[in-house]
């Protein structure tokens, strides 16, 4: 056991300091796909893989469909670029619509309504968050990047925010996967145990859309409210630490 | 039971079966797919190079066949496969010990163990901690395990079937999502398949990033078994240090390629670019990390408490592996290795030759952590190998053209987990039909059989060393 002790001290302090100081891991991420440019016809079809580029009145991504394949930024680097960093409140959406980038004026509106909203009632839960994990049908990839919260260098029980067994005990609900049938039930009976106020965070692209899999799995907004989307296939554990603190008021 | 039709297309590809596994072969899966009123029925046995596909093929409006997993010479490692196939083309495989739904929801499970005291805890598929869904139903008198059942539907994505239609382009990112933590090896299978067909050699230095990128990510995988091990032990430094280790293994990934899954590297022809680190700069990072992995395992494999958790847990018997053709550590640990990367090397490993598996027979937790712990030593050997003398890249081309006429292959490929089939079919440049085979598929249902004389707290530790992905299995 001593052997432990030695061991446990051997690389000093490896947790990273964010969101109190920056994180150079954190803000060297890849994020989504944005828009950088216009293009009156940008000729884009089939450019992507989920038909997350719309031209409708000018050329938009859907950050909710992006699987991050890069494709649309090696084609058109006029038009695309990656995301910088992967936190900050541009990182995780408050609403489905938000996801869309650039987004349009009234969604701007809309999501300062629905953040002093959920601002008002997560006000209660201060420095003493639990959260309870559900798998909708994930590819396993989510849970690694949850599972990294925990470990030594992410540690989310220094800002308060604990993972627990029972939704009975939990405020915060995390999603993941593109919300698979034989998963409806069970998520939804987890999310009717918890009590208010509770708060719903959509994990990675499949969450909010299904990504490769949305023509026949939309996401989970169907089974259960979601408060905000962390985009992402899958996400970066930062990203998805961020929209934990968004979410909970914790950081805006 | 009674076996009602007798269906020769069938009887003959049993004999050829029984034939093949008598000359050594390994019984390596089975898929069915329909075309018109017809269905096919596709075994897959694997041999020394080959992974050979034998077909038999249904005459029209059959509701089914005499089971391959019971009629004598019985194949019991089909008995998921016949399931499988049930509930995704209604085809019945007659006499079948167990035709309940498994991708599909299906009654409640059934209890296999009465008797005075017994009573059964459902567990799953919402589970404590952050796990993936899937349900395990325990049968217990209280303490000991008589009994284990499992449902895997609940993740069930349908992503076989997505494949149908998509661009070959298109086809290995969804491969990078069916099993998202080995997302290498799903996409080099599927990429081994297509380039099969195309004909087209991918460049030297191509096969070698592959490698390398395969490799890490098998490091990435074992090092999540010894946190998953550690953390059912309680030893919390040690579950620390090892997922300290994990994600700088993954934190290495994403600086040589944007992703910490390794996703976007392997396409059809190459890779999509050569790693964004100098390759003298990933093996200086390579060097320290290997040297505390390798430390923390001595320490872990030297932690007596520790052993004595793993140590005759959840033991499946040679016999047991080598009948079912057990996959990937699974195997290893109980004397039956079959290594794609050894018989059938493909990519960077046809130079590199990796070295045999040690010998191991007890088959409980503690040799499937060693056989890890030898393939993590392995697997940075590896890498050494193939980035060491890189070229300059600015004379290297990452990708050749690759676009596959009409044809029909099987392309594998060795994920941490164990060999990774997929079966693809283009047509007009397009997928026709593709079917993913992950080692988690094969070796779950494995998980029936080794709870032989364990306890309810020896649960955790059977379940991390076996290391599979419900994803994977469920797909």
């Amino acid at each position: 056991m001593s052997l432990w002790v030695v061991r446990g001290l051997r690389d000093g302090v490896v947790t990273t300091r964010w969101p109190k100081k920056p994180d150079e891991y954190a803000d060297a991420w890849r994020g989504p796909v944005t828009v950088v440019g216009d293009a009156d016809a940008p000729d884009v079809d089939g450019l992507c893989p989920t038909g997350a580029i719309g031209v409708a009145d000018r050329v938009r991504v859907d950050q909710g469909k992006c699987i991050l394949c890069g494709r649309c930024v090696a084609a058109r680097p006029d038009l695309f670029a990656w995301a910088a960093g992967a936190t900050g409140p541009g990182a995780a959406a408050l609403t489905r619509e938000a996801l869309i980038v650039p987004q349009v004026a009234e969604t701007d509106e809309t999501v300062a309504a629905v953040r002093a909203a959920l601002a008002a009632r997560t006000a209660a839960l201060r420095r003493s968050v639990h959260v309870r994990h559900v798998d909708a049908g994930s590819d396993g990839s989510e849970e690694w990047e949850i599972q990294a919260l925990l470990g030594p260098v992410y540690d989310v029980h220094r800002l308060g925010i604990f993972f627990t067994a029972s939704p009975r005990h939990a405020d915060v609900l995390l999603v993941t996967g593109a919300g698979s049938e034989g998963m409806a039930a069970p998520l939804r009976a987890t999310y009717d145990g918890m009590p208010d106020p509770r708060v719903v965070i959509a994990v990675g692209t499949d969450a909010a859309s299904g990504g490769l899999l949305g023509e026949r799995l939309t996401g989970v907004a169907g089974h259960v409210p979601v408060d905000v989307f962390v985009p992402g296939s899958p996400p970066s554990p930062f990203g998805i630490l961020n929209a934990l603190l968004i979410a909970t008021g914790k950081l805006r | 039971m009674t076996i009602t039709s007798t269906e020769p297309a069938v009887a003959a590809l049993r004999e050829a079966l029984a034939d093949r596994i008598g000359r050594g072969e390994r019984f390596a899966g089975l898929s069915a797919s329909r075309s018109g009123g017809t269905v096919t029925l596709s075994a897959y046995m694997a041999a020394p190079g080959r992974i050979d596909t034998l077909e038999a093929t249904l005459p029209p409006g059959a509701p089914g066949y005499p089971s391959l997993t019971v009629a004598p010479p019985a194949i019991g490692a089909a008995f998921w496969y016949e399931r499988l196939i049930h509930d995704e083309t209604g085809i019945v495989p007659e006499g079948h010990p167990r035709l309940a739904p498994l991708v599909k929801p299906g009654d409640p499970l059934p209890r296999h163990v009465t008797g005075y005291g017994l009573f059964t805890i459902p567990h799953g598929p919402v589970r404590s901690g952050v796990t993936e869904s899937m349900e395990y139903l325990v049968e217990t008198p209280g303490e000991a395990i008589p009994h284990l059942n499992m449902r895997i539907f609940y993740k069930h994505r349908g992503v076989a079937g997505r494949f149908t239609g998509m661009t070959v382009g298109d086809g290995v990112l969804l491969a990078e999502q069916a099993e998202g933590i080995a997302s290498v090896a799903h996409a080099l299978a599927y990429c081994h398949a297509v380039e099969a067909i195309a004909g087209c050699e991918i460049p030297r230095e191509a096969a070698l990033v592959r490698v390398a990128h395969a490799e890490l990510e098998r490091i990435a995988n074992h090092l999540d078994v010894a946190v998953r091990l550690a953390d059912a032990a309680g030893l919390a430094v040690a579950t620390a240090r090892f997922a300290l280790h994990k994600e700088r293994v993954l934190r290495l990934v994403s600086a040589m390629c944007g992703s910490r899954f390794g996703r976007g590297v392997v396409v059809p022809g190459g890779v999509a670019a050569f790693p964004r680190k100098r390759p003298a700069e990933i093996l200086a990072g390579l060097a320290s990390l290997e040297q505390q992995v390798t430390a923390d395992m001595r320490a872990l494999l030297g932690t007596s408490s520790f052993l004595d958790r793993l140590r005759g847990t959840g033991p499946l018997t040679p016999a047991r592996a080598r009948e079912h053709g057990a996959l990937g550590p699974i195997g290893k640990a109980s004397g039956f290795a079959d290594d794609a990367r050894l018989t059938r090397p493909y990519d960077g490993y046809k130079e590199l030759a990796a070295a045999p598996p040690g010998a191991h027979s007890a088959g409980d937790a503690l040799a499937r952590l060693k056989v890890r712990d030898e393939e993590i030593t392995q697997a940075f050997g590896l890498i050494r190998l193939a980035l060491s003398d890189f070229p300059e890249r600015t004379q290297l081309t990452p990708n050749v053209p690759c676009e596959p006429g009409d044809g029909r292959t099987v392309g594998w490929a060795e994920a941490p987990q164990g060999e990774v089939l997929y079966d693809v079919t283009i047509a007009g440049g397009r997928i026709a039909s593709c079917q993913p085979r992950s080692a988690s598929f094969h070796n779950l249902v494995l998980m029936h059989e080794v709870f032989a004389g364990d306890i309810l707290t020896d649960f955790p530790f059977i379940e991390a060393s076996f290391g599979l992905s419900a994803a994977g299995a469920a797909l």
